[in-house]
């Protein structure tokens, strides 16, 4: 029993958090939300060249054969960042899934593409409708409940679907009755297919943390630097309590997301309550910190020149991505109230394991 | 490796055994409410039984009446202990909040006097920390601890003194030095309740129990040897109370997963003529349950990594008595009409319990320093925003 993160994992998440600090400058962003954006190539090159999209292949397939709990604090920095490239759905989503399907070799010859960014995938899921896509993409991952198609580019037709967080560049797609078959249908699909939506609910969890952090931090330092009334708002009590809340919740919130993220590859009834309670725990926390933050940045956090909203509009459009809150309720509250997860103070670990 | 959610074969082992001791020594029927005389007696009587099991305070040096447990076999006993639904533990004051900083701060006479009969259940201690002055300011504190020769001249008064009513000692924090302002010259003093000079008057709860009370110190004498620590260190070590450990230890997870499940069960019972809308309710108390158990073994494993806790202790503490009364809350609701029952109503059933863990909730966002006081440390400490005009102590009961 080991609830510590190693030396090796955190300095792998603050090299990315350099790196996404200089990518995802505030101004790198207000370019993004200004549609003029001229680093997107950049962008994906640089996280290419740190290895991010290859964190959970086997290293013969280019990766860096690491597991999920070390991608989550790599998620969580992405959602600190606000970062406008769907790493997420690329590495954390659809590399574990290729690699699963590998024994098909159409996703078998795609792995090292995908680990070096030379394949761009989206990943479209029922529970995840609107894809956000890479630019360039090259191919679809498309996951029914019970079948999986890999499509290229070309032979889909993405009707695209703007979101009001310009990082997020979303598409609609349906399968046409032409589509080749499927990498993989019945329950080898099912097990798969779940997997994806376990990995897309767990990250963007993780990436609620690193918004809920942000905007916690943004407001903490707008608190100390404005003043009225002679001393700076945040010396008053009515500041001080909404943001200890924010932190409370947060902090509340984490240890939830990373011990769900041990079971992102299970698919039994405590696995996917811990899966839902992640995503609920962190969309929460995340909505918290962000009208929290609102609310104390004032007119200011209201206005385009201020960054906040670039966060604020992230946590938002995550609140509904894989699995949106009626979901993971009506999911954990039939799963919890209806008996299918063990009770009690011995319940929380995964007995079984 | 990181994030090695799994028990140890050695734990494994340690929750058997537990399991097996709690089902055949804990009482069968529930003891009367340790808030009065006779509930008193029966806790006192269950922490006896627990030291001869060896269980008293599993944490502690085998020489003080410990097993030499780690922080992770603590949380493991907990949870056995919940799911056993044992008594409430009557000496948590001493074994929970003074323990620690004995073994911190005590000589090796004062822990080899303390210690063993704490375990053991022979010795039940009260805290003395709040004034009628010094509440939420507790270094506003009057009584006076006046050196004579070997012994300390306590004068002064107490109160809102969990457990003194019927408590054997008492721990407190006592001016020293009339010079020394605010959180200077004060010193940690351990008193016996039962002593001349020293006068106690319980005070009714809401519940009609005396479950605190005042203390008067009219004169009472008590050996140099009693101060725990230096003369004038006595913020320090009240600070270290309410520091480190004690953010794990005053509310272990399990106490709150067995209240969730409980309430799970009382949904499952109630349902049919229940408001679908508390099935959110419910199951944020499972929720929160859950992740508090989570924050404790992410706590824990980081002090057994050699990490500390600081300010986090008020997040927990603002965590846990808020969903604990959100909890019960939920319950009562659930209840409807029986939720007033008292024990001798024939319809009450299992309401009661219910009655009383609310009443018990009510007071968890005051105790143990309020928790506006909490948010007040979390923005200031945690946060790194400025402090208003007046110099902060520490808060708690």
């Amino acid at each position: 029993m080991d609830f510590t993160f190693t030396d090796e994992q955190r300095m792998m998440s603050s090299a990315f958090r350099a790196l996404s600090e200089e990518l995802c400058a505030p101004e790198q962003l207000r370019a993004v939300f200004e549609f003029r954006d001229e680093a997107a190539a950049e962008r994906w090159l640089r996280l290419a060249d740190l290895g991010l999209f290859g964190v959970l292949l086997p290293d013969a397939s280019g990766g860096m054969g690491l597991e999920d709990a070390d991608f989550v604090l790599l998620a969580e920095e992405a959602g600190r960042a606000a970062l406008p490239e769907p790493l997420i759905e690329q590495a954390g989503v659809a590399a574990p899934a290729l690699y699963e399907l590998a024994s098909d070799a159409r996703a078998a010859r795609l792995l090292e593409g995908v680990a070096r960014g030379k394949v761009r995938i989206a990943v479209a899921h029922p529970l995840n409708p609107y894809a956000n896509t890479p630019h360039g993409v090259t191919h679809w991952l498309l996951s029914g409940d019970a079948a999986i198609h890999l499509l290229e580019a070309w032979q889909v037709k993405p009707t695209a679907q703007p979101s009001i967080d310009a990082g997020r560049r979303l598409f609609g797609i349906a399968l046409d009755a032409n589509a080749p078959e499927p990498l993989a249908s019945g329950s080898a699909a099912r097990t798969i297919a779940a997997r994806i939506a376990n990995r897309g609910a767990l990250y963007t969890a993780a990436q609620c943390l690193g918004l809920a952090e942000r905007m916690l931090a943004l407001s903490c330092e707008y608190a100390k630097a404005r003043e009225q009334f002679g001393s700076p708002i945040g010396s008053y009590q009515a500041i001080k309590h909404e943001l200890a809340s924010v932190a409370v919740k947060l902090e509340f919130a984490r240890p939830v997301v990373y011990a769900a993220v041990t079971r992102a590859a299970d698919t039994d009834a405590q696995a996917l309550a811990a899966i839902s309670h992640a995503k609920l725990a962190a969309t929460d926390a995340a909505e918290l910190a962000a009208r929290t933050a609102l609310q104390v940045h004032g007119a200011m956090g209201y206005s385009w020149e201020v960054d906040l909203h670039f966060y604020m509009k992230r946590a938002w459009a995550l609140a509904g991505a894989w699995g949106d809150r009626s979901f993971h309720a009506r999911r954990l509250e039939s799963l919890v109230l209806g008996g299918a997860v063990a009770l009690g103070p011995d319940a929380t670990f995964h007995r079984s394991a | 490796m990181a994030l090695d959610l799994k028990f140890t074969p050695e734990q494994r082992q340690l929750r058997a055994e537990a399991r097996a001791w709690l089902e055949r020594h804990v009482p069968s029927r529930p003891l009367h409410t340790l808030e009065g005389a006779q509930g008193f007696g029966e806790h006192r009587e269950w922490e006896r039984t627990l030291a001869r099991g060896n269980w008293g305070m599993i944490t502690w040096p085998k020489e003080y009446g410990g097993r030499g447990a780690n922080l992770i076999d603590w949380l493991i006993f907990e949870e056995e202990y919940y799911r056993a639904r044992a008594p409430l533990r009557v000496n948590q004051n001493g074994l929970f909040l003074l323990g620690p900083v004995l073994m911190e701060f005590g000589t090796a006479e004062q822990k080899a006097r303390f210690l063993p009969k704490m375990a053991a259940g022979e010795e039940i201690w009260a805290q003395a920390w709040s004034e009628p002055q010094a509440g939420s300011d507790l270094a506003a504190v009057r009584s006076t601890a006046v050196r004579e020769g070997e012994s300390y001249v306590l004068r002064g008064h107490k109160i809102w003194s969990s457990r003194a009513a019927f408590a054997d000692w008492c721990f407190g924090i006592f001016r020293t030095d009339p010079s020394g302002a605010r959180h200077r010259g004060l010193t940690f003093i351990l008193v016996p309740l039962k002593h001349p000079g020293v006068r106690v008057r319980g005070i009714r709860q809401i519940h009609g129990e005396p479950g605190f009370a005042e203390i008067f110190f009219e004169e009472a004498r008590v050996p140099l040897t009693n101060r725990l620590g230096a003369e004038g260190e006595g913020w320090h070590i009240a600070m270290t109370t309410a520091g480190f450990e004690r953010g794990l230890l005053l509310r272990s997870p399990a106490r709150f997963q067995a209240a969730a499940q409980r309430l799970i069960e009382l949904w499952q019972r109630e349902r049919a003529g229940a408001d679908p809308a508390l099935a959110a309710r419910v199951l944020e108390a499972w929720m929160d349950a859950e992740a508090y158990a989570l924050n404790t073994y992410r706590t824990a494993s980081r002090l057994l990594a050699g990490g500390s806790i600081g300010v986090e202790a008020s997040l927990n503490k603002i965590f846990w008595s808020e969903l604990d009364l959100k909890l019960h809350q939920t319950a009562m609701t659930l209840l409807g009409a029986r939720a007033e029952l008292l024990a001798t109503a024939p319809d009450a059933g299992d309401a009661p319990q219910w009655l009383e863990g609310f009443m018990f909730s009510l007071a968890g966002p005051i105790y143990a320093g309020t928790n506006e006081i909490q948010r007040t440390l979390v923005a200031e400490r945690l946060l790194g925003l400025p402090r208003a005009g007046v110099g902060h102590g520490l808060y708690l009961h």
